[in-house]
């Protein structure tokens, strides 16, 4: 029999080379540029014994029910316009069969300002919701019930701010904190390597991101209290290979950190969690997926010696990517999505985000965004993706590719160790300029037509038909500056300046910060005025410019 | 003659710098002198970093929503400071209407998603024939 195998892939291979090629000058390696072969066999399968969903590595999936347990949260990132507007969308989303919030922030609120500094303008609402105070915040989950949903949050330099105010939302509806599910994204690394948006030096940005950490493994114990997010680092330009070591480098930074300040592995290492990029090369993200939980697993119980099997196991969030979504024909975004959405799907997503079609011209509108929830729906319900457990486990392709992403990814860490760790690295531009380096061979793939993007640079069309787009009033500007200048002024402006105080005295020193920030969103002050007394002990970080 | 010189800068909050590295990287290879400020640059201080190096032309890019508010406030810049000599153009997420505001309002050119690197590099040529490369 074995003989005879043999033979048959002997003959195969000659067929093979002697058929005609495609001359079209289309590169048949991945999207990352792994070399692929163009048939896979048993000769590629690993030797390793049989792998079970919900065991450890965990390759084929962390729970041993898979989804006929339970299906991932469809939990669509949205945020725009005023506390408001946003909370009218929430609650058409939850109307429309959503599981979980998922909350997008402008940019004055990512970069820790109020509505009415002067570099807040022309920003506000565009590219999320405007939170200035705990006052936008009780206004954005009004009627919400917050201990029936979870939420989670993207937001990373002021991450502790806005927890601390979610928080105080949840005390007001009567929900304690040690009930409250969610996710706060909290991942500085990757706003150092990727996103940019950091505030303060990487120091203080990871005392902060620790003294988090530690408050809700007492205070609020089912959050997660990091989202460790390769996702902008792969919109950012890097390869798959690249998302994958990174994010898990920045992982176990964290894990180094925590360590440092006392904290038991077990104690801490349950509520981390991750996000990563589906994107349109389809089954070397799916591998790239098998890969993270192989390797985080191996790294946590043999390197870092976690007892619990929770500390093992990778949850992770996806969404689809971004940067292939095309303006051009953009009604083909919703086809990319879908591709993107199933390999995340066959990858074992936790949660998913899909994108919407218009989501490269500007914020989806009601409909495009509905038509993005219900992609997945159509994946959880019509397709029977969901019925078999990584249903692609022991394809000779797939685990071929999965053991091809875990070797570049260790060869990443060496490289990373070698530098001294993820945070010299980062000072030495390591990460920034692979990304950039892998941005720019893509783009001259993508202009020497070697890689398509259908309607960029091949399958054209002369007029392209304009599709509706969702605009911000530009009259909420000034609705917003006075809505955070009336917090100032009805507040109670003694005990909100003393709370200042004492967290500019705790941030001196070095005690969890948490206590302090929470006392100052119930005293009302503004996101602006947290940070910018933080900053006045911290000082503020500017990265140098490499292209 | 001296090479065009171009500033680019990333002005606004935003963070997203992918774009704008590879656009920088594009000019400087097809011959231009290209300086990249970095990030978060206010329209006054992208006309200072233009006025000092004495370049000819800004290339803007913002990806958060505010470019209808920031690239005619750095045109406005310009004209406070008796500079509209400097060609201003720009890339970014822009809505087709926006693209049509902002060259009334004095942006020259503007590049959105998917236009291939030699387009802007046409653009360039064509906008300064005269001068060396």
């Amino acid at each position: 029999m074995k003989v005879r195998a043999r033979d048959s892939k002997q003959a195969w291979l000659e067929d093979f080379e002697s058929s005609p090629a495609r001359d079209d000058g289309i590169e048949t390696s991945t999207i990352s540029g792994i070399p692929l072969k163009p048939l896979y066999t048993t000769d590629d399968l690993p030797r390793r014994p049989e792998e079970f969903p919900g065991q450890f590595p965990y390759t084929r999936g962390i729970h041993p029910s898979g989804y006929r347990g339970r299906l991932w949260t469809m939990r669509q990132f949205s945020g725009f316009a005023t506390a408001e507007e946003t909370n009218r969308r929430y609650k058409y989303l939850l109307a429309n069969g959503q599981t979980g919030l998922s909350v997008a922030f402008d940019m004055p609120t990512l970069m820790g300002q109020d509505s009415d500094a002067p570099t807040s303008r022309g920003e506000i609402g565009h590219c999320g919701v405007a939170i200035d105070s705990l006052a936008d915040m009780e206004t954005l989950f009004d009627g919400i019930p917050l201990g029936d949903i979870t939420t989670s949050m993207t937001i990373n330099s002021p991450a502790a701010i806005l927890l601390c105010m979610y928080i105080a939302v949840a005390e007001e509806q009567g929900v304690p904190a040690s009930t409250l599910g969610g996710t706060l994204q909290n991942d500085i690394l990757k706003e150092f390597i990727a996103q940019k948006e950091f505030i303060f030096p990487p120091a203080p940005s990871m005392r902060l991101v620790v003294d988090s950490i530690e408050y809700c493994a007492k205070e609020v114990p089912q959050w997660n209290t990091i989202s460790i997010s390769g996702y902008h680092i792969r919109e950012a330009g890097s390869t798959a290979a690249q998302e994958l070591a990174f994010t898990l480098a920045d992982g176990m930074a964290y894990v180094d950190a925590c360590i440092e300040r006392g904290m038991r592995i077990d104690d801490f290492a349950p509520r981390l969690s991750f996000f990563f990029d589906a994107h349109i090369d389809f089954f070397e993200e799916i591998a790239k997926f098998r890969a993270a939980r192989r390797i985080w697993a191996r790294w946590m119980r043999e390197r870092y010696g976690a007892q619990q099997e929770r500390s093992w196991k990778l949850r992770f969030h996806t969404q689809t990517a971004g940067v292939s979504l095309t303006a051009q024909q953009p009604e083909l975004n919703i086809a990319r999505t879908a591709i993107e959405a199933l390999a995340a799907v066959l990858g074992g997503t936790q949660s998913l985000h899909t994108n919407a079609m218009d989501e490269v011209l500007a914020l989806p509108t009601d409909k495009s965004a509905r038509i993005a929830l219900r992609t997945q729906q159509l994946l959880a319900y019509e397709s029977g993706v969901a019925n078999t457990i990584d249903p692609l486990g022991g394809s000779y392709f797939i685990e071929a590719l999965t053991d091809e992403m875990e070797r570049q990814a260790e060869s990443y860490f060496k490289r990373i160790e070698a530098l001294g760790g993820v945070i010299p690295a980062i000072e030495a531009s390591f990460f920034q300029k692979e990304i950039a380096d892998a941005a720019f061979q893509y783009q001259q793939e993508l202009e020497q037509k070697r890689r398509i993007m259908i309607g960029v640079n091949d399958f054209t069309v002369d007029e392209e038909v304009p599709i509706e787009i969702l605009r911000i009033d530009p009259k909420l500007e000034s609705q917003q500056i006075a809505r955070v200048r009336e917090v100032r002024r009805k507040r109670d402006n003694a005990r909100c300046s003393n709370a200042l105080t004492g967290l500019r005295k705790a941030a001196a020193g070095s005690d969890n910060l948490m206590p302090y920030i929470l006392e100052a969103v119930r005293a009302y002050a503004t996101e602006g005025e947290i940070m910018n007394t933080l900053i006045e002990v911290f000082g503020i970080y500017t990265e140098q410019a490499v292209v | 003659m001296r090479p065009v010189r171009i500033i680019v800068a990333k002005v606004g909050l935003d963070g997203h710098d992918r774009g704008v590295k590879v656009v920088a990287r594009a000019l400087r290879d097809a011959g231009y002198e290209v300086i990249y400020t970095g990030l978060r640059q206010t329209p006054e201080m992208v006309v200072d970093a233009a006025l000092q190096e004495d370049a000819q032309v800004i290339g803007l890019s913002i990806h958060s929503g505010a470019h209808m508010t920031l690239f005619p406030a750095v045109v406005q810049e310009l004209k406070r400071r008796k500079a509209t000599d400097i060609v201003v153009f720009g890339g970014g997420i822009i809505p087709d209407d926006d693209v049509a505001a902002l060259k009334k309002q004095g942006v020259e050119q503007l590049f959105t998603p998917g236009t291939p690197l030699q387009e802007i590099v046409d653009w360039l040529r064509k906008r300064f024939p005269e001068e060396s490369r």
